[in-house]
């Protein structure tokens, strides 16, 4: 709000925004302070969208697209989620960026069971969605969404950074728009909703264990 | 290089009493393969990387061949009698060729820069009599793909140092390589 000063900060003539000592006591008058007039839901979630740390972890070819996201050209910076956790205790978001194996399914459900909420999850490309070209193979998981949530799932084989970050905005947005309270509002602070996720073991012929129900179709 | 012939009589000169034979190949590849019997595979894996006009000294590649038992049509001619005369006649009659698992082995010459060389061997059959020599003692680039045949076709590789699956997790039992191999319907709930 400063453009509307200026360099010795006095008032611009035709600006809207008065300085501070040019009179006035009303909210609007005090803008030019910093003061802003919001919600808490508003600002608690605006500073959650801006800054969603994704963990660092990638399992196939979707992967190199969602390096490149994060690298200058594309830069995920702008978003706020450059910051790729190595720990799933500091990550927010679980980019599921590639081919999930049935032998690797245990270990990204567990890595989701160990990040704190809230948490989010990108389910990346093809593979991740519903085992992609490898769906009928003898060792791909059709999807990751068999045992843990997805909020967003971005198409395409791979999908380009572009999508990504459309992904990433998708996810900011819905992050912007959740309620604190009542129906809605996000995992953490719904204390009835589950914290862990089963993890699937490995049975004779293929993985054992619970799955979650198919997703409503949007 | 020296033709595949030529191999296959100096390892018969080298190990008296090795069954040896050339499996022609049809395909426009064209490449000829070598089938060694099981008691004297090692033995002459070790002279192919050993002898000195030979030395195959680099195994690029193994890997496996399912075969499962076929039938196969054929004509036979079978001699009839035919309305008080004996005539020669064409027959449609079935064979059965048994199954059984085959791995491959891709040999090359680093040294003298000749290959690649193909050596096949078989199992009796595909569900008791699975085993089969490891060449990892010769060729130490077997280790994995032995392990992998193993674990994708269910060869069980004698002498191998470390035969474990390497794709699949322990506890699985399946041979997914295998042709009559039905994939788990995981996720089957979703679709
Ligand atoms: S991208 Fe292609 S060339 Fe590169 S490592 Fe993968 S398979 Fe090999
Ligand atoms: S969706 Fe395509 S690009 Fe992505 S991991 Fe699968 S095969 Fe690779």
């Amino acid at each position: 709000m400063n453009e509307a000063l200026d360099s010795t900060g006095g008032a611009v003539p035709g600006q809207r925004f008065p300085r501070q000592d040019a009179g006035g006591c009303g909210p609007d008058d005090r803008v030019p302070e910093g003061v802003m007039l919001t919600t808490v839901e508003r600002l608690y979630n605006w500073g959650r969208k801006n800054s969603v740390w994704p963990l660092q972890f990638g399992l196939a070819c979707c992967a190199i697209e969602m390096i490149a996201a994060s690298m200058a050209r594309f830069d995920m910076a702008r978003f706020g989620a450059e910051v790729f956790r190595p720990s799933p205790r500091q990550a927010d978001l679980m980019i599921v960026s590639g081919t999930v194996t049935k032998k690797m399914a245990p270990q990204v459900v567990r890595l989701y069971n160990q990040m704190p909420e809230p948490r989010y999850v990108i389910a990346m490309g093809a593979c991740a969605i519903c085992g992609g070209p490898f769906r009928d193979g003898y060792n791909v998981l059709p999807g990751i969404d068999l045992y843990i949530p997805v909020d967003v799932y971005i198409p395409g084989c791979p999908p380009r950074p572009e999508a990504l970050l459309e992904g990433l905005i998708a996810l900011q947005k819905k992050i912007a728009g959740q309620p604190l309270t009542g129906a809605g509002r996000p995992r953490h602070l719904d204390a009835d909703a589950p914290g862990a996720f089963p993890v699937p073991e490995y049975g004779a012929h293929d993985l054992v264990g619970p799955q979650l129900p198919a997703a409503p179709d949007a | 290089m020296q033709t595949l012939e030529q191999i296959k009589d100096r390892i018969a000169a080298a190990l008296p009493g090795a069954r040896l034979a050339v499996i022609a190949n049809a395909s426009p590849a064209g490449q000829p393969s070598l089938l060694l019997d099981h008691e004297h595979a090692l033995e002459a894996a070790r002279f192919l990387r050993d002898a000195p006009e030979l030395r195959f000294d680099y195994a690029s590649n193994a890997t496996g061949v399912d075969w499962p038992e076929r039938t196969v049509k054929e004509r036979v001619k079978v001699k009839k009698m035919i309305d008080g005369v004996e005539k020669e006649t064409e027959e449609l009659a079935e064979r059965k060729i048994p199954g059984c698992l085959e791995a491959v082995y891709h040999l090359y010459s680093m040294e003298l820069g000749h290959g690649p060389l193909i050596i096949r061997l078989r199992t009796g059959n595909r569900t008791d009599r699975v085993t089969l020599p490891s060449l990892t003692p010769v060729w130490r680039s077997c280790e994995f793909q032995e392990r992998e045949i193993f674990d994708l076709f269910g060869i069980v590789f004698e002498g191998h140092p470390d035969l474990r699956r390497i794709l699949m997790w322990d506890g699985f039992e399946d041979h997914p390589m295998r042709k009559d191999y039905a994939p788990a319907a995981s996720g089957e709930a979703k679709a």
